[in-house]
C-alpha cells in the first residue's frame, strides 16, 4: 500500500456563521485518481481550494506527504490546480501561460522554454505557443491550463471541475485522456465534480459528499453497488427508493418486508429495526407475469429513452417504481393499465440508514 | 461557491493562509486624505456657522447664534423690534429649490426618451451615442455656461437668427432671466439624467414589454406600468445626480442670470469675497444646504432599500 | 405596432433634439473662435487670428501661466488619487466582507455627495484654521480630495470584473503575493486605472468653484483666468482657448473610451 499523499483531519471550514465543511477527514493516496463528488454547495469546492491553499481552515489540521500545510499560503504548497473556467492569463501567451510558474520558481529562460514546449507537445498543442488564450477553443485552453498545472512537476494535481464548461463529446473525450494522462504521469490527481457518471469513470476512489460532511468513500463499484445511505442511493444513478419494514436482526442479516407482503434476507446493521427504505436499481428489476415475482403494481406509462426504455409503475401501496428494459425491439411490452410482477434479481435491493 | 465570505471581527485581507491582511494599510490614505480634508473641514464649517463674524472676514472664536438668527429672524432695521420670519433668505432657498425641482423635471422629460432611444438602438450605434451624450459632461462647465451665454445673448446667433428668419423685430431678453438659469442648468446637467436611466434600460428586459402588449396594453399603458417601475432606480439617481448640483450651482445663475435670479450658491459665495463677507453666516448658508442635501440622500438611500425589498 | 416594443413615437426626435441642444453651443463657440473680426458678433471670415493672440497676445502671459497651473495640478492630483484609489478599490472589492466596508464606501463617495460650493466653503475654513496661505498646494490638496471618487469608480468597477481565480492560479503557480499583483492584476487592471486617471485629470482641469475659494491672491487656474475675464464680456481670444480644451476634452474622452474598449475585448470570458 502507497503512503498518503494528502491527509485531512476534521476539517472545519465557516464563513461567517455558514458552515461549508463540518468536520472532514480523508486520506487519499499517493498516484490515485480520487473524486469529490457531490451536489453544489456540499463542500467539495471549499475542500479542494483548502488543499491549495486558497482559503483558510477554521479548524483542522491538512498534511502533505506527511508534511503540515495548513499554514502555508498557495505558492509554498507543492500541489497545482486547473481552474473551473481555467483562469488562463488573458495577457499573456499560452507558452507564457505554461512557463509562468517555473518562472515563478526561479527556473531560466532557456529551461523553462524546453519544459513548457514539452508541456504544450504532451497536450498535442505544439503549434499555438504563441497565441493568446482568447484565440484558442474551450477545449484548446482547458489542455493549456492542464499543460501549465503540470509543467512545475506537482506531485498532486487538484482539477476543479475542468470538465464542465465543455460540451457533451469534447467531455467524453477528455475523460479519457485524464485517466490515461494520470496513469502515465502517476500524479496524484483531485478531482471535483458534480457529474456522477464522469467521477465513475475516472476515478480509483470516489468521496461523496453533502452538506459539508462525507456521506461515503469508496472505490466507484462499491459506491454504486453499496451506497451506505439514502443520499449515496439516490445521487449515484437512478433508484427505486421503497419503504419496507424492518424484522429483527440477527447475525447481520434481518428479514425486510416489502410492501406486497414479500420477505428478503438483507444484510442489516445491529438496530435497525422498524421503517426503513431499500433501493432498488431499476435495471435489476424484471418485468414478470402478474402475480409472479417479489412485488406488483400497474402500469402507468412506457417512455423512449434510446437506448433503453422506461417503464413506470405504481404499487398497490402508492408507492411509484421505474423498471429499465433493454430496447430489443421486442413489441410484447405491457400496455399501460396492466397488472404486472416484478422479479428482484440477486442482491438487487439495499437496505439503508436514512 | 468561491472566494469571500465575511469575515469575523475586524477588517482583514482575503483569507489564505499565510498572508498578513493588508486591507487597513491600503484603506488608510484614502481615509486619511478624505477625512483630513473633507470631513473635519465640514465639521470645521458647522463650528463656524456659531462663531461671531470677524471685522475683515474670518472669525473670532467667541460662540453666537447671530448667522442663524440672521437667517432666519427679521428684528427690524435697528434690531430692537420682536423677532418676525426673516422672507429674505428663505426666498433664495425657496427660488433655489424651484429652480433645481424644475431642471430636473426638464431634464427626466427629455431625459428619458434619449436614454430610452440610445438603449435601444443596435450595438454599434448606441456605444456610438453614449460616446456623444458622454462627451459634455467631459467639456469643462465653466465652458459649456459660457457658450450658452455667448449663444443668448441679444446680439448672440439666436437673436440673429430669430430676427433673419422673421420670427421677431428685436432681440429677445433671453439672458438674465429665469429662462436662462433654467436653460444653464438644464444644458449642464442632462448627461447625468441620461447616463444612469440609459443604464437601467440596458439591463431591462424587453420581454417584459412584449408581454404587456400581449396581454393587451397600450406601449404608453406599458410604459407606465411596466417599464417606469422597472427602470425606476436609474431615474432615481439620475434626478439625484440632477437635483443635488442645481441646488448649489453657482455657474449657471452666475453667468446667466441676474439680479432676480440670485441662488443659494451666489448667495455662499458672496459671504467669502473680499472684506464684506460674513463668514459664520456663510457657514450657516452652507450647513442649511448641506442639510438639504443628505435629507435627499436619506430619502434615496431609504427608496433603495425598499426597492431592495421588493 | 411598428417596430415593436422598443419603439415609441417622437422619442427619436427628443434624442436628436437632446444633441442639438448638447452641441450647438459649443459649435456655434468653436466657429467663432476663427472669426476675423474683433467684433464677436458680426462674422469677418476665417482666420487663427485669435490663437495666435492667446498665445502671443497680451493676455498670453497670464494665459500661460495659468494653464501651467492648471496642467500640473491635474496631473499630480490625478496621479496621487489614482494611487490612492486603487489601494482603496484593492481593499474593498478583494477583502470579502469587513466592519466598516459600508461606511468606507460612504467615505470614498463624500466628495461626490456634498455640493461643490459647501466643499469649498468647508476647505477655505479649513486652510485658514490651519494657517496655510492659499496657493498651489491648497489647490492641489483639494484637487487630490474630490478626484478620490472620480478614480475609484472605475477602477472599482473593472476590478469586480477581474475573476479572483487570475490571482489565486498565480500564487498556486508559486507567485508571491507581490508578484501576483505586479505581474497579473495590475495589467489586467491597467484599463480601469487609465479611465480613473484620465476621468480624474479632467474633473481637476475642470473646476472653477473650488479652485476659486482655496487659490488666494495672484494664482490663477485656466478656469479661474478665463472666469475672470469673461466677467467683462466674452473676447474672441477666450473662445479660441475654450475651443481648446474642448478639443482637449475630447481627446481624453476618446483615450479614455478606447482604453475602456480594448479592456473589455481582454476581460472577455476566455
Amino acid at each position: 500500500m502507497a503512503e498518503a499523499a494528502v491527509v485531512v483531519r476534521d476539517a472545519v471550514k465557516l464563513y461567517g456563521g455558514v458552515v461549508a465543511l463540518d468536520g472532514v477527514s480523508l486520506s487519499i493516496r499517493d498516484n490515485e485518481f480520487f473524486t469529490l463528488l457531490g451536489p453544489s454547495g456540499c463542500g467539495k469546492t471549499t475542500l479542494l481550494r483548502l488543499i491549495a491553499g486558497f482559503e483558510r481552515l477554521t479548524s483542522g489540521a491538512i498534511a502533505l506527504h506527511g508534511q503540515d500545510i495548513a499554514d502555508l499560503p498557495p505558492d509554498r504548497r507543492p500541489v497545482n490546480t486547473v481552474f473551473q473556467h481555467y483562469a488562463l492569463f488573458p495577457h499573456m501567451t499560452v507558452l507564457d501561460n505554461v512557463a509562468f510558474g517555473l518562472k515563478m520558481r526561479g527556473v531560466g529562460l532557456a529551461e523553462r522554454r524546453r519544459r513548457a514546449g514539452e508541456m504544450l507537445e504532451m497536450v498535442h498543442l505544439s503549434g499555438f505557443a504563441g497565441r493568446f488564450p482568447a484565440q484558442l477553443s474551450g477545449g484548446q485552453q482547458q489542455r493549456v491550463a492542464l499543460a501549465r498545472a503540470l509543467a512545475p512537476g506537482p506531485r498532486v494535481l487538484l482539477l476543479d471541475e475542468p470538465l464542465s464548461a465543455l460540451d457533451l463529446k469534447l467531455r467524453q473525450a477528455m475523460r479519457v485522456e485524464l485517466k490515461t494522462l494520470q496513469e502515465e504521469t502517476g500524479i496524484t490527481f483531485i478531482f471535483v465534480t458534480h457529474d456522477q457518471e464522469e467521477a465513475l469513470t475516472m476515478s480509483d476512489r470516489i468521496a461523496v459528499m453533502s452538506a459539508g460532511r462525507l456521506q461515503q468513500v469508496g472505490a466507484p463499484r462499491e459506491i454504486y453497488e453499496e451506497p451506505v445511505n439514502r443520499f449515496v442511493a439516490d445521487f449515484i444513478g437512478e433508484t427505486n427508493l421503497v419503504p419496507v419494514e424492518v424484522g429483527a436482526v440477527a447475525g447481520g442479516l434481518a428479514p425486510v418486508a416489502l410492501p406486497g407482503g414479500a420477505v428478503l434476507q438483507l444484510a442489516a446493521a445491529p438496530g435497525s429495526e422498524g421503517r426503513h427504505h431499500v433501493s432498488i436499481r431499476p435495471e435489476r428489476l424484471r418485468l414478470a407475469p402478474s402475480g409472479a415475482g417479489q412485488l406488483s403494481a400497474r402500469v402507468e406509462r412506457i417512455i423512449y429513452k434510446g437506448t433503453d426504455l422506461q417503464l413506470v409503475a405504481r404499487m398497490a401501496g402508492g408507492g411509484e417504481l421505474h423498471v429499465r428494459i433493454q430496447n430489443t425491439a421486442r413489441a410484447d411490452l405491457p400496455p399501460p393499465g396492466a397488472e404486472v410482477g416484478l422479479v428482484l434479481g440477486e442482491g438487487a435491493a439495499r437496505l439503508l440508514a436514512d | 461557491m468561491a472566494a469571500a465570505g465575511p469575515a469575523p471581527g475586524a477588517a482583514r485581507g482575503p483569507a489564505v493562509p499565510g498572508d498578513r491582511p493588508l486591507t487597513l494599510p491600503l484603506l488608510l490614505p484614502a481615509w486619511a486624505v478624505i477625512g483630513v480634508f473633507l470631513v473635519v473641514p465640514v465639521g470645521l464649517m458647522v463650528v463656524y456657522s456659531f462663531l461671531t463674524q470677524g471685522f475683515r472676514g474670518g472669525v473670532i472664536w467667541e460662540f453666537s447664534l447671530a448667522a442663524y438668527d440672521r437667517f432666519f429672524l427679521d428684528r427690524g432695521l435697528f434690531g430692537d423690534e420682536p423677532p418676525r420670519l426673516e422672507w429674505t433668505y428663505i426666498a433664495v432657498f425657496w427660488r433655489s429649490l424651484w429652480q433645481a425641482g424644475l431642471a430636473t423635471l426638464t431634464c427626466l422629460i427629455v431625459g428619458f426618451p434619449t436614454a430610452w432611444f440610445i438603449a435601444t438602438r443596435p450595438a454599434r450605434s448606441r456605444t456610438a451615442w453614449a460616446f456623444l451624450i458622454t462627451v459634455p459632461y467631459w467639456v469643462n462647465l465653466l465652458i459649456r455656461t459660457v457658450s450658452l451665454r455667448f449663444l443668448i445673448r441679444d446680439q448672440g446667433p439666436v437673436n440673429q437668427a430669430l430676427i433673419a428668419l422673421g420670427l421677431t423685430d428685436a432681440p429677445i431678453q433671453m439672458l438674465n432671466t429665469d429662462f436662462a438659469v433654467q436653460l444653464g442648468l438644464f444644458y449642464s446637467y442632462l448627461p447625468f439624467m441620461v447616463l444612469p436611466i440609459y443604464a437601467a434600460v440596458e439591463r431591462y428586459d424587453f420581454a417584459l414589454s412584449e408581454a404587456a402588449a400581449d396581454l393587451g396594453a397600450s406601449r404608453w399603458v406599458a410604459l407606465r406600468e411596466v417599464v417606469i417601475p422597472s427602470v425606476r432606480p436609474g431615474i432615481v439617481a439620475g434626478c439625484l445626480l440632477v437635483f443635488i448640483p442645481s441646488l448649489g450651482a453657482f455657474l449657471a445663475p452666475d453667468l446667466l442670470g441676474g439680479a432676480k435670479t440670485y441662488m443659494i450658491g451666489s448667495l455662499i459665495e458672496d459671504q467669502f469675497k473680499g472684506s464684506l463677507g460674513n463668514w459664520p453666516f456663510g457657514a450657516a448658508v452652507s450647513v442649511i444646504l448641506l442639510s438639504m442635501v443628505l435629507v435627499a440622500l436619506l430619502f434615496y438611500a431609504r427608496n433603495q432599500a425598499r426597492e431592495g425589498r421588493a | 405596432m411598428s417596430g415593436g416594443v422598443r419603439h415609441y413615437p417622437g422619442f427619436a426626435a427628443i434624442a436628436a433634439l437632446c444633441l442639438a441642444i448638447l452641441y450647438l453651443p459649443l459649435g456655434v463657440v468653436a466657429v467663432y473662435s476663427f472669426n476675423a473680426s474683433t467684433s464677436i458678433t458680426a462674422w469677418g471670415g476665417f482666420s487663427w487670428r485669435w490663437y495666435i493672440d492667446v498665445f502671443q497676445g497680451p493676455e498670453a502671459p497670464r494665459f500661460r501661466a495659468a494653464a501651467w497651473n492648471s496642467v500640473t495640478i491635474a496631473f499630480l492630483a490625478a496621479s496621487v488619487a489614482t494611487a490612492i484609489a486603487v489601494a482603496a478599490a484593492v481593499a474593498m472589492v478583494r477583502s470579502g466582507r469587513f466592519r466598516g466596508k459600508s461606511a468606507t464606501f460612504a467615505l470614498i463617495s463624500l466628495p461626490l455627495m456634498v455640493p461643490e460650493i459647501v466643499t469649498a466653503v468647508a476647505t477655505l475654513i479649513f486652510f485658514s484654521t490651519i494657517g496655510l496661505t492659499p496657493g498651489y498646494l491648497t489647490i492641489l490638496i483639494a484637487h487630490i480630495t474630490f478626484c478620490i471618487p472620480f478614480a475609484y469608480l472605475p477602477v472599482a468597477a473593472r476590478l469586480s470584473g477581474i475573476d479572483p481565480a487570475f490571482e489565486a492560479a498565480a500564487r498556486d503557480l508559486y507567485a508571491s503575493r507581490g508578484q501576483a499583483f505586479r505581474l497579473i492584476l495590475l495589467p489586467l487592471l491597467a484599463p480601469g486605472i487609465v479611465s480613473g486617471w484620465l476621468l480624474a485629470f479632467i474633473i481637476s482641469l475642470d473646476d472653477f468653484i473650488i479652485t476659486n475659494f482655496v487659490k488666494g491672491a495672484g494664482m490663477e487656474t485656466l478656469p479661474t483666468a478665463i472666469f475672470g475675464s469673461v466677467k467683462q464680456g466674452i473676447k474672441p481670444n477666450i473662445m479660441a482657448i475654450s475651443t481648446m480644451l474642448l478639443a482637449v476634452s475630447i481627446l481624453f474622452v476618446t483615450l479614455s473610451w478606447l482604453a475602456g474598449r480594448t479592456g473589455r475585448r481582454a476581460a472577455a470570458p476566455s
